[in-house]
């Protein structure tokens, strides 16, 4: 039992990532990590929203019925979001502003949903809760690696702290700019999962069309 | 006038909701395999951006807003707090309402688009219109605009992506990067090519 849990724990980390392998939650998080300490608030928030939901959805799972379960799902889920987007109002007012729309759109997080749907409905809460928390930390590991590239090599720092003097404050470092840029996010995720699929080859994609090997005559 | 036509262009273009705030980004690369398909998950959000931006506008300004419920003797109530919620019920609302005034109307166009209409509810893009439409505090004719348009750009984007993946499957693409990992990077050099829609101004 408790090696289940390890796993439930574990395996979303690389194995079965949300972002890099179930194609989960890339909707929102992208814009947000272009600095790594709003990459840390988000990765958290999104922890917090898929694990509670997970874990309340699963206490409900028998009393849900089948044609309604999606705006049940919805509704548990905003109000956890609603309850997360106060508590950053509150206590991080900074930051909730650089998140703008993007802590709202918790909600439409395709892992929480994915996650609710998936695991939630058949297994018991703590499970379900264990699994939440592993898959969100999927998340914010990539989330993080993003962010630490892009603030690193974008801006010369790390949570704020410079790393490398820019030349603009009379250091040695030019930034690139492009890394501070929404399409450097794309590329960042595309080399990440490059890299994944070179350490664990199982991930690799089935190729739909392969090239004819072609001899060619010698002249 | 010229004010909501900047805005359309602006929501089509510059400020893409695809490629340049990510949104609808699990659709986006899911479904964008064919050209077809792409097409009608493109304009099946148009549609339901077009009717669910201006819904929650209203809802915003006659429920939620501060002072929006004096007709009742609630002047100082705020409720914006429970926007969240109330939009995302607005749009499961309407998408459930589409699908059956479809399937009862025009069966043709269900038959098209009716397996695309539950997967709107959960798209980024749909509710991210909504909360951007609340964040600029549009008005109602600039919510109307915003709506069409940005599902517009949408649409744009995902068929533009459809047809560059039809191509692609062709190619020899090292094995890491075959199938998500070379869209990411397409992905990633269109949301480019938008940027310089950037210094595009009305």
């Amino acid at each position: 039992m408790a090696q289940t849990r390890r796993t439930y724990l574990v395996d979303p980390l690389v194995d079965n990532n949300p972002i890099t392998l179930q194609v989960l939650g890339i909707c929102s998080a992208l814009a947000v990590t272009s600095s790594l300490q709003v990459s840390l608030v988000m990765a958290i928030a999104v922890t917090s929203v898929t694990a509670f939901s997970s874990m309340f959805i699963s206490m409900l799972r028998n009393h849900i019925p089948g044609s309604i379960r999606i705006i049940v799902q919805m509704v548990i889920i905003a109000s956890l979001v609603i309850l997360v987007d106060q508590i950053l109002k509150a206590f991080l007012f900074e930051i909730s502003k650089t998140l703008s729309v993007f802590v709202g759109l918790i909600i439409t997080n395709c892992i929480v949903m994915g996650r609710a749907e998936a695991f939630a409905m058949k297994n018991p809460p703590v499970d379900s809760f264990i699994d939440g928390i592993g898959n969100g930390l999927g998340y914010g590991l990539i989330l993080m690696m993003v962010g630490t590239v892009r603030e690193l090599f974008g801006s010369g720092s790390l949570f704020g702290i410079t790393i490398l003097p820019t030349v603009n404050n009379g250091g040695w470092y030019v930034p690139n700019g492009l890394l501070l840029l929404p399409p450097s996010a794309f590329f960042i995720i595309g080399l990440i999962i490059w890299a994944f699929r070179t350490w664990k080859p199982e991930q690799v994609e089935v190729r739909e069309y392969i090239i004819q090997e072609q001899e060619v005559e010698a002249h | 006038m010229e004010g909501l036509l900047s805005l359309a262009v602006k929501a089509i273009f510059v400020e893409n909701l695809a490629l340049s705030f990510f949104l609808g980004m699990c659709t986006f690369i899911a479904v964008s395999k064919k050209i077809s398909t792409a097409i009608g998950l493109g304009i099946s959000v148009m549609v339901v951006q077009t009717i669910t931006v201006p819904a929650n506008n209203l809802i915003l300004n006659g429920l939620l807003k501060p002072g929006a419920l004096d007709w009742l003797g609630f002047g100082n109530v705020d409720l914006t707090f429970l926007g969240l919620i109330s939009y995302i019920g607005v749009i499961a609302a309407m998408v459930q309402i589409l699908e059956m005034v479809l399937d009862k109307y025009f069966p043709p166009l269900y038959n098209a688009l009716g397996i695309f209409l539950p997967l709107i509810t959960v798209n980024c893009a749909i509710l991210g219109g909504s909360l951007f439409m609340v964040e600029r505090d549009y008005g109602f004719a600039q919510s109307v605009t915003y709506g069409f348009s940005s599902g517009l750009g949408w649409a744009l984007a995902i068929t533009a992506m459809a047809g560059v993946r039809e191509k692609l499957k062709y190619s020899d693409i090292p094995d890491g990067l075959q199938g998500l990992g070379i869209t990411f990077i397409t992905a990633g050099l269109m949301a480019m090519g938008f940027m310089s829609f950037s210094g595009v101004k009305l």
